[in-house]
């Protein structure tokens, strides 16, 4: 009998040892606040798909959608923090609060590290009569309300993008009223069909279209040019602004989760940030990559919250 | 051009291409018969396996998968009233209908055949004009849609036998259900009670399961009645009478193929779409619409070929301008991407062998259909001999768990119990159930069409009518609409 309780002791021990010593040890949930296919799908999947190969345990990608992001986001924050649950959120988190849409905020989650930014470009179509943006800010200053944009939801980024922009050089966002989409290439669509005039969206999104010859970029709303247009100007150069902005996605954790455990996801995940793999994954997509460890990924939402918050209110979009 | 296709042969017909076209085929088969698994998952669950494939066996096991999944989708659709795909639950109560008086292999053999033509429709569509379509399908915006979805309303106001009155009320409730969540143009949570569930509002998946399955199951326990005796103990040759079938419904599936393609190009809207106007248009021209709803072929015929034609058909804005015409296009646009294929004419200028390879393989994934379609067929009328008191406990806990994996929340298995409570208690009182579901499918886009077609025109709603293919669809609209009161005028006229 005590031989028994004995090697169950130790069996319980073993258990208990190796459970703390090497997470992971059965496989790990990363849920994606948006749907199949899209960007944040896609990034999510290389990156479960390349912590899989750093960890040897299996990262599962779920999508819960809806909600504009709020069921998913809430998801993330609520689940067990144990590290066995982790989450791909986005620029959303830092925006969807001001508006009143959840009380959720980037302070609500543990975050792993910032793995992608995407800056928001100016596209009209090809045959516009406008060469640069100067032409086409002047163009809707002189005539408020005739001209559209979209290219996502009500109140999304790229809504906020150009709505700020207009705000930062003197023009009443509501002279370009937005028209809601359920994305870019909706909104892409709808530029080419005569529908809308103008579209801020991601170089990425657009990429197709300009290479297709239907669609014009006039500038980026970032420091520098993207790696697949070099030739496009930046806000700086055209108007002297520093009017930046961006969709980012940075791997969190619900908060509190064991420090040992956040460390090892850490370093993992800079690896994979690291690999060949990772970049030449987001390069033939046309994504940026930019990156940030826990603390600086935290320092880095928080200023994008601030940011965007006195944007959505400038703008009137805040509650 | 010719020198682009035999290179393309010989990039397809390759031992390897071949493995891969048949492996996902079985896949795709698979899980378009499991409830609650949709051919946009089949495409998502390929992608990560797409990493480490070559560009041509790629995307061969995307478009082969879909193709397979939206054909069995019919058939839980026809054995047991549960549609494996939302494309199917157009003509599900059909089909099923078809299975109780015993002609179950008519309605899967209708469903396996048409698929097929319909399929190869599409392709030989994107083969011959996909640049040319595609440029037109950009043309259309805001207006047209939203006459396209009203038309597809008032298309199912007609669906099925019972009253107008009482489709319509089913019709309202679906659109009622739609208006919840946050997903509505101002952004704006309705519905939702503070919960964070709502506010993702109801997705189709657990409601059109729940709606169908849920209810059955119901009304099996309350009735008690063993519905599918006899009749349905064997199922014979799925292909016997397809031949006469296609010479008495030529009109049919060539307007199903082609609606089916025409509504897979725009973009926005897909294989679903298409099955519900197609289906609803087939009992508008049919000579015998009375038959529609009791398990007549007619409908069968149209929609399974318009859901697969639709399925091509989105591929073409995709190719030509990186533009999804369907949520499977959406994430097969990433994988283009990542293989260096790059959406856009230069895809047809540059490396034609590679465009005219996805071609080839759009046909060969609609011929092996047939075989494959027919072998599924074999194994699933297994499922007509097992006893309902197992059956039904199973089909049960398979809607469970269809149910939880859409979204993986619990708050999808309480969506499919109570809208099967609902659906039973709407059933038993003669209110035809496809009417909501149609409102759930098509409620969000008419309200977002309408909404960004009045911000674009400053709220002058003349422009509905002032377009030209906006007017077009207005009037066919308001001629559907208001052919029974035209009909009701006519008999006044005569006996006064």
């Amino acid at each position: 009998m005590k031989t028994i309780f004995k090697v169950a002791a130790l069996i319980a021990a073993l258990v208990a040892g190796s459970a703390q010593a090497q997470y992971p040890n059965r496989p790990v949930q990363l849920i994606v606040p948006w749907g199949a296919g899209g960007g944040t799908d896609a990034t999510a999947r290389i990156i479960g798909a390349l912590l899989e190969k750093e960890l040897k345990q299996p990262f599962n990608v779920v999508n819960r959608t809806g909600g504009s992001g709020v069921v998913g986001h809430d998801a993330i924050a609520r689940a067990p923090a144990d590290g066995y649950t982790l989450g791909l959120i986005t620029v959303e988190i830092a925006m969807m609060h001001h508006v009143g849409l959840t009380a959720l905020k980037p302070t609500d989650y543990t975050p792993i590290g910032l793995m992608n930014a995407d800056p928001s470009g100016i596209n009209v179509r090809t045959d516009a009569p406008y060469k640069s943006v100067k032409d086409l800010l002047t163009a809707i200053k002189a005539n408020p309300g005739k001209f559209k944009a979209s290219g996502t939801g009500q109140g999304g980024i790229w809504h906020l993008a150009i709505a700020g922009l207009l705000k930062d050089q003197g023009i009443d966002p509501g002279a370009l009223p937005w028209v809601p989409s359920q994305g870019a290439a909706p909104g892409l669509q709808d530029l080419v069909s005569g529908g809308v005039e103008v579209v801020p969206c991601s170089i990425p999104e657009a990429r197709a279209m300009i290479d297709a010859g239907k669609v014009r970029p006039l500038a980026i709303m970032d420091a520098n040019p993207p790696a697949l247009y070099p030739k496009l100007p930046t806000l700086k150069a055209e108007l002297g602004t520093d009017w930046q902005i961006a969709a980012w996605r940075v791997i969190a954790a619900p908060k509190g989760i064991p420090a040992d455990v956040q460390k090892t996801l850490g370093a993992a995940l800079k690896k994979v940030y690291d690999s060949s793999e990772y970049k030449e994954f987001m390069a033939k997509q046309g994504y940026g990559t930019v990156w940030a460890d826990s603390d600086g990924a935290a320092k880095f939402m928080a200023a994008a919250d601030a940011n965007l918050g006195a944007a959505l209110k400038a703008v009137g979009l805040a509650k | 051009m010719l020198h682009a296709y035999a290179q393309a042969f010989a990039l397809v017909f390759d031992p390897y291409v071949l493995t891969v076209i048949l492996c996902s085929a079985l896949f795709g088969l698979f899980v378009g018969c499991i409830p609650g698994l949709t051919a946009t998952m089949a495409t998502a669950l390929l992608v990560p396996i797409t990493f480490f494939m070559p560009p041509v066996p790629a995307v061969a096991a995307i478009v082969t998968a879909t193709a397979m999944a939206i054909f069995s989708g019919d058939i839980p659709g026809a054995l047991l009233r549960i549609p494996g795909t939302p494309a199917s639950a157009a003509y599900t109560d059909e089909a099923y209908a078809m299975t109780k008086k015993g002609q179950a292999e008519i309605a899967l053999g209708a469903g396996l055949v048409f698929s097929a033509i319909g399929g190869l429709f599409g392709t030989a569509v994107m083969m011959t004009s996909a640049p040319a379509l595609a440029e037109i399908a950009l043309q259309f915006s805001d207006f047209e849609y939203f006459w396209m979805v009203v038309l597809g309303l008032a298309g199912a106001v007609f669906i099925g036998n019972s009253s107008v009155l009482k489709a319509s009320i089913s019709l309202l409730l679906g659109l009622l259900v739609a208006c919840i969540g946050l997903d509505n143009p101002a952004g704006h949570p309705r519905f939702t009670f503070g919960n964070a569930e709502l506010t993702g509002g109801v997705s189709l998946i657990p409601m059109m399961v729940g709606m169908f399955a849920v209810s059955e199951i119901l009304r099996y326990m309350v009735h008690m009645e063993p519905p599918l005796k006899l009749a349905t103990e064997h199922i014979g040759n799925v292909f016997k009478g397809m031949w006469r079938l296609l010479k008495k419904y030529p009109w049919p599936l060539v307007r199903g193929s082609v609606l089916g393609t025409i509504i897979g190009i725009q973009p926005g809207s897909g294989a679903d779409m298409a099955a519900w106007m197609s289906y609803a248009m087939a009992k508008k021209f049919s000579k015998e619409p009375e038959k529609f709803g009791t398990g007549h072929v007619e409908g069968i015929v149209e929609a399974g070929a318009a859901n697969n034609s639709a399925l091509a058909g989105a591929w073409i804005p995709a190719l030509v301008f990186g533009i999804p015409g369907d949520s499977i296009t959406a994430i097969a646009i990433g994988v283009l991407y990542l293989k260096g294929m790059n959406p856009g004419p230069t895809l047809f200028i540059n490396n034609p062998q590679n465009i005219y390879a996805i071609f080839l393989v759009f046909v060969l994934a609609n011929l092996i259909m047939l075989p494959l379609g027919w072998l599924t067929i074999k194994l699933a009328k297994n499922v007509l001999r097992l006893s309902r008191d197992i059956l039904m406990p199973t089909i049960l806990l398979f809607c469970i768990v269809g149910s939880f994996a859409i979204n993986n929340t619990v708050f999808g298995v309480a969506l499919i119990l109570v809208f099967g409570l609902l659906a039973f208690v709407l059933e038993e009182n003669g209110f035809p159930v496809a009417p909501a579901i149609l409102g759930v499918v098509l409620g969000q886009m008419m309200e977002e069409n309408f909404i960004k077609s009045m911000i674009k025109s400053d709220g002058d709603p003349s422009l509905f009518f002032t377009r030209p293919i906006a007017m077009g669809l207005a009037i066919s609209t308001f001629i559907i609409l208001l052919w029974p009161v035209f009909g009701w005028a006519w008999r006044k006229l005569r006996t006064a």
